[in-house]
Order: C-alpha cells, then structure tokens, then sequence
C-alpha cells in the first residue's frame, strides 16, 4: 500500500503546472466556502447576539394567543398569579435556565404637556433584565437607566416630538377594565431601537406599569428566558412545551404558549438566508472540486494509457491500479484543501485585523470579527476529500478496466 | 516438458462487419530455457502470436497452454494474477514509470505483483541491475537515460519476478544497430544463465543471429520452423 502510495503522489509532479493549478482550484474553492461561512456566522452571531441579550431573551411564554395579538397588546392575554406560579415551578425545576424576567406590554399616549404622541412600552424589573437580556443597558443612547417613576423614550419617538432627558411627561393608557389612566414620569434616557417585535418600545418600571394600569393583582404579558447555554434552546424549549402544554384551561384548551426568539424575530428568516446561501457556497465548491479533479483525472488517464497496458501486462491487479489513481485524486483534494485552509485563516486573520464595519438595519457599525471553527474545517475539508474521491472513481474504474493489449497499442 | 502449447490456434478480429484472420491454425511446442524469435513482416501476426503466448489475449479457436495452464478458462483478475506469477514482458517503447528511478521501476513487479521482504527485494533488485550493466544509472530517472540503458532496465524489470517465459514484441525497434546487438546478447546471456524462456519478435532479420529457434510467420501463417546450433 505505502508503495502505491508513493507513485501516486510522485505521479502529481509529472504535470506540476496542470497539477497545481487543479490543487489552486480546490484552495479557491474551500477559501471561498471557509471565508464566507465565518463572516457570515460573524455577522449573523452579532446580530443573534443583540436581538436576544438587548431585548428578546432566549425563549419566551406568553399566554395562549398573545403573540398572534402582539399589535394590539391585550391586557386581558395577560398570566394570573395562578399560571405565574405553574411557570415559575416548571422554570425553577429546569438547570438549564440562568434566569427569568417578567414583562408587562402595554400601548399608551405620551405627552409632554404641549403635544402628545402614541407608544409602546415594556414594563420590566431592571434587575431581572440585566440576567435575561445583559445588554438591554448598552442600547441606551442617553442618559441613564431606568428607575422607578422614569421611562426610557424609545429613539424614534423623540424625533418630532419636544422631549429631553429630565423632562417631565404624562403616560395615559388604557386599562383592563376600559377606563383610562395618567401617570407621570420622568425621562431618564433614550433607548436605541433594535430589529424584532418589540424593539422599537420604551421602558418604564415594573411596578410603575401596575400602577398606571391599575393592576391590583399581578399580572405579566410575558416571561422572558435565558439560557446557561444558547445551544440548549431547542431541548429547553420542548421541555417546556411538554410541561407547560399539558395546562389547559376550563375549555380543554391550552394556557400557555412557548416561543423560541426564532419565532419571534424576524431576523431568522435572515439568518436562514444566510445558512442557505452558505450551503449554496458548498455547493459551488462541490461542483469546482468535482469538475477539476475528475477532468485532471480523465486527463491522467488518457495521457497514460499505455503505460497502465504495460503495468497491467506485467499482472498488476486491477484493484491496484484502482488505488493508484483514487490516491492520486485523493491527495489532489487534501493538498488542495490544506492550501485552501492555510489561505483561509490568513484571510480571516487579515478581516479581522482591517476592523471591517457593516451596515444593517439601524445598526451602521457592525464589526465583522469572523472566526473559524475547527468543526468548520473539518466538514469543509471532509467534503472535499469526498468529492475529489467520488470525482476520480470513473477514471479510476476506467484505468483499471483497460485490457492492457487495448492500452499498450495506443500511441 | 512445454512451457507453451499451442494446437491449431486461430485469432480472428472484428472490425465492424469485417472479420480479419490475424493467426490461421497455428500449432508449436516451446520448451524452458530457448531463446525463440517470431519474424516476418509488419501485420504478419507476430504480435498477435505474443499476445496469446503472453496471457494477454485468448485464441478464437485451438487449445492454447502456456505453463500447463488453458488460458481461455481464466478471467480478467485470474489472467492478470498468471501473467505476475510467470511472465515478464519487455516493450517497443519499454513503458517504464517516468516518475520512479531506474531502481524503483525494476523494484516495481516485486511490490505490485510480488510480495517480497524489501531486503531481499532492494538485493535481488541490485543483483538484476548489475547483470544487465546498469547499476551505477540505478538512481537515475528514466528521462535521464538512453534508449539502449531504458532497454536494459526494462529487461531487469521483466526479469525481477523470476518469470518462466519473457515476452518481448520488438524489443530493438527502437534502438540503433550497436544497442540492439547488445540487448539481444544479454537477452541471450540472460536466457542461458537463468534458464529463463525469451521469446521475441522482429522484422529485423539481421538481429536473430543468436536465437535457438526462428519461427517465420506470414499473413498469419506459420511457414517456417528454424532451429539453430547453439553456440
């Protein structure tokens, strides 16, 4: 075996420009592939990362029918101090949550005493959020977090309409049983809007929402979820499904409904778009690898017909002639590979360094920082070395098939 | 005893519609350690001939046994594994591996087809490539060494799995008159020696001075049978 071996890599320098040119094919192939899935999932992780740890959390409960009324906030799609205490039960007894926080989500009128305009806000309990979303305070454009008796102004909001920090304003809103109520507040900062459902809300207290909506007992739109690790969402997520969806109410109807960001954000739609393109990447390099290496091989093949005759005169055994030429394919995709991969990290290496921002969405400054995995170069590698194997079966057949008085007369 | 057995053997091919009786009833006995040529002119059926004698091919008709073994009842695998155990072949154009050294290249049916020990090999190897004069080229690349020297090591080659039958179809056609005397002296020397059966064809009458037997062949016909005294 080691033999064969030998002559097959000794065979890639009988046509070194034609051999490294084929092995610069596949490099360009697997940098192309290595290059975009790491500045894509960079981008995509960033993005990931802002939506779920500045507003959404990981997983979300709502009461059954909430998200689909998600435009008209209901109050009365609110959970009971009965079904909070199901929840917490089934939260607490699940090691694979960090934290949970309650959100009451309202609409109302905000006046500044001369003008008035419509919002949105998200009643939250500031310490409770720093566990579930940690970056909540890093989208505060202005001055500084909330406080009982405050409100952040989401960005858009002042923009038209007459508000500083400081200032003092009116939040009139509607509560549960229809009638309408004022509270003031004070602004203390200015949030920066972020893509998904609620990301263009304000932020006032907890308790302060209860008291504008006259909420005697309590009562939460939503329960928002952090896990110790991102990647135990979908496990989580059916746990929670299984014990929570077995509530039901008086109808026979289920209370609760579990929400991963996924279902909630649109930006995985997106992301989807990303992995597809990614894939569709692959997939242009599985088409590279196969053309290249199965041409060079038929190539192969053709210029040394006659001397397989002559090797295959001499009683080498077809299945040795075989491994030859499948050897000489195969180290064509892992050279070319190794290349690919050596380019890759410099080029990543050089992104990285060049502190490329892009633009998206509201975000104008996002630092591209792609990283390379190893489980990333090793599926790319594998595919290669796949394709350059499955490329140079037919020349491999064909080569071991010759009769050797057929190979030997040709000139 | 017969090394090869050939009883009114026939090889017809088809081209298209055209059937071309390349071999008409051709009967011989070759026996160990000869030193045999097949002439005649180009298209004659020489080649053909090596062909069969060389497990290469199967007769259309006849019975044909080289080594006391019918070779029309083997198959593709079974014909290849014969050919490594007993012949070796000496080519035109000597075929050997442009990538592999002159060493490597007689190495090569020791590691293909033969499994044998590397220090007995790297030996018997070294011993072959100083019968046939070429072991100070043993290092060398074949595109760094003459014709008459690429003949050389193709017959150390042929010779490396002690094969019973060497076949070589026109082995000087590609050399000068000088190598071509020499290459067929050491086949000759070797044969004697080693008691290995050479067995090669030629148009070149000049060069068959040595053989023990001429075989003529024309237009597929076996017309002569020439034994000669040995020397």
């Amino acid at each position: 075996m080691n033999n064969i071996i030998k002559i097959a890599f000794r065979n890639l320098y009988r046509q070194k420009r034609r051999t490294f040119l084929t092995m610069g094919i596949v490099a360009f192939g697997v940098l192309a592939v290595l290059l975009f899935s790491a500045t894509a999932d960079s981008f995509k992780n960033l993005i990931i990362g802002e939506i779920t740890d500045s507003m959404l959390g990981h997983i979300q409960i709502h009461k059954k029918g909430f998200v689909g009324a998600l435009d008209n906030l209901p109050l009365d799609k609110s959970l009971n101090a009965k079904q909070l205490k199901t929840v917490e039960k089934t939260l607490d007894a699940i090691p694979e949550i960090e934290g949970y926080s309650y959100r009451i989500l309202f609409g109302g009128m905000v006046s500044n005493y001369l003008e008035s305009t419509s919002a949105k806000f998200s009643a939250i309990i500031p310490a409770k959020e720093d566990v579930v979303v940690p970056l909540l305070k890093d989208r505060l454009k202005k001055g500084k977090f909330l406080q009982k008796g405050e409100v952040l102004l989401p960005e858009l909001i002042t923009k038209g309409f007459d508000a500083k920090i400081g200032d003092d304003i009116v939040l009139v809103a509607t509560n549960n049983d229809g009638s309408v109520n004022g509270q003031p507040f004070k602004i203390s900062g200015i949030m920066e809007s972020v893509m998904g459902p609620t990301g263009k809300y304000g932020y006032v207290h907890f308790d302060d929402a209860r008291s504008l909506l006259r909420m005697d007992k309590i009562q939460v739109s939503e329960i928002a979820i952090r896990l110790k690790d991102f990647n135990d969402m979908k496990k989580v997520y059916s746990t929670l499904n299984e014990k929570l969806g077995a509530t039901l109410n008086e109808k026979g109807n289920p209370v609760f409904e579990v929400h991963t960001w996924e279902e909630l954000s649109p930006f995985y739609n997106i992301a989807t778009m990303i992995d597809l393109m990614a894939l569709f990447i692959q997939v242009i390099l599985i088409g590279i690898v196969l053309v290249s290496i199965m041409n060079v091989m038929i190539m192969a093949v053709y210029e040394r017909t006659k001397e397989i005759g002559a090797i295959s005169a001499m009683g080498t055994l077809p299945s040795k002639i075989r491994l030859m030429f499948l050897f000489e394919g195969l180290f064509l995709g892992v050279f070319g590979s190794i290349i690919g991969v050596i380019v890759s990290i410099f080029a990543i290496f050089i992104v990285n360094i060049s502190n490329i921002t892009v633009a998206f969405g509201r975000n104008s400054n996002i630092l591209l920082q792609p990283e390379i995995s190893l489980s990333q170069i090793g599926i790319t590698t594998l595919i290669v070395i796949f394709v350059a194997i499955i490329a140079v079966l037919e020349p491999a057949f064909k080569a071991s098939k010759l009769e050797p008085i057929e190979a030997l007369r040709q000139n | 005893m017969s090394l090869i057995s050939c009883k009114e053997i026939s090889k017809i091919y088809k081209m298209g519609e055209v059937k071309i009786k390349a071999l008409n009833n051709i009967s011989l006995e070759i026996s160990k350690s000869q030193f045999i040529s097949f002439i005649g002119p180009s298209g004659s059926g020489k080649t053909t001939m090596l062909n069969l004698f060389g497990v290469l091919d199967k007769p259309t008709s006849g019975i044909l046994k080289v080594i006391d073994t019918d070779i029309s009842k083997l198959n593709y695998v079974e014909r290849a594994k014969f050919r490594g155990e007993h012949l070796g072949f000496i080519f035109q154009n000597f075929n050997l591996i442009p990538v592999l050294t002159v060493f490597e290249n007689v190495e090569y049916p020791l590691i293909m087809v033969k499994s044998i020990p590397p220090k007995e090999r790297k030996e018997k190897v070294l011993s072959l490539l100083d019968e046939v004069g070429m072991l100070d080229q043993k290092d060398k690349l074949i595109n760094q060494i003459s014709g008459g020297q690429k003949q050389r090591a193709a017959i150390a080659r042929a010779l490396t799995t002690d094969p019973k039958i060497v076949l070589a179809d026109e082995p000087t056609a590609n050399l000068d008159h000088k190598s071509a005397f020499k290459v067929m002296s050491l086949m000759r020397k070797l044969s004697h020696e080693i008691g290995t059966t050479f067995i090669f064809s030629t148009h070149d009458p000049k060069i068959v001075q040595e053989v023990d037997i001429i075989y003529t062949i024309e237009d597929g016909v076996l017309v002569n049978r020439e034994k000669r005294s040995k020397k």
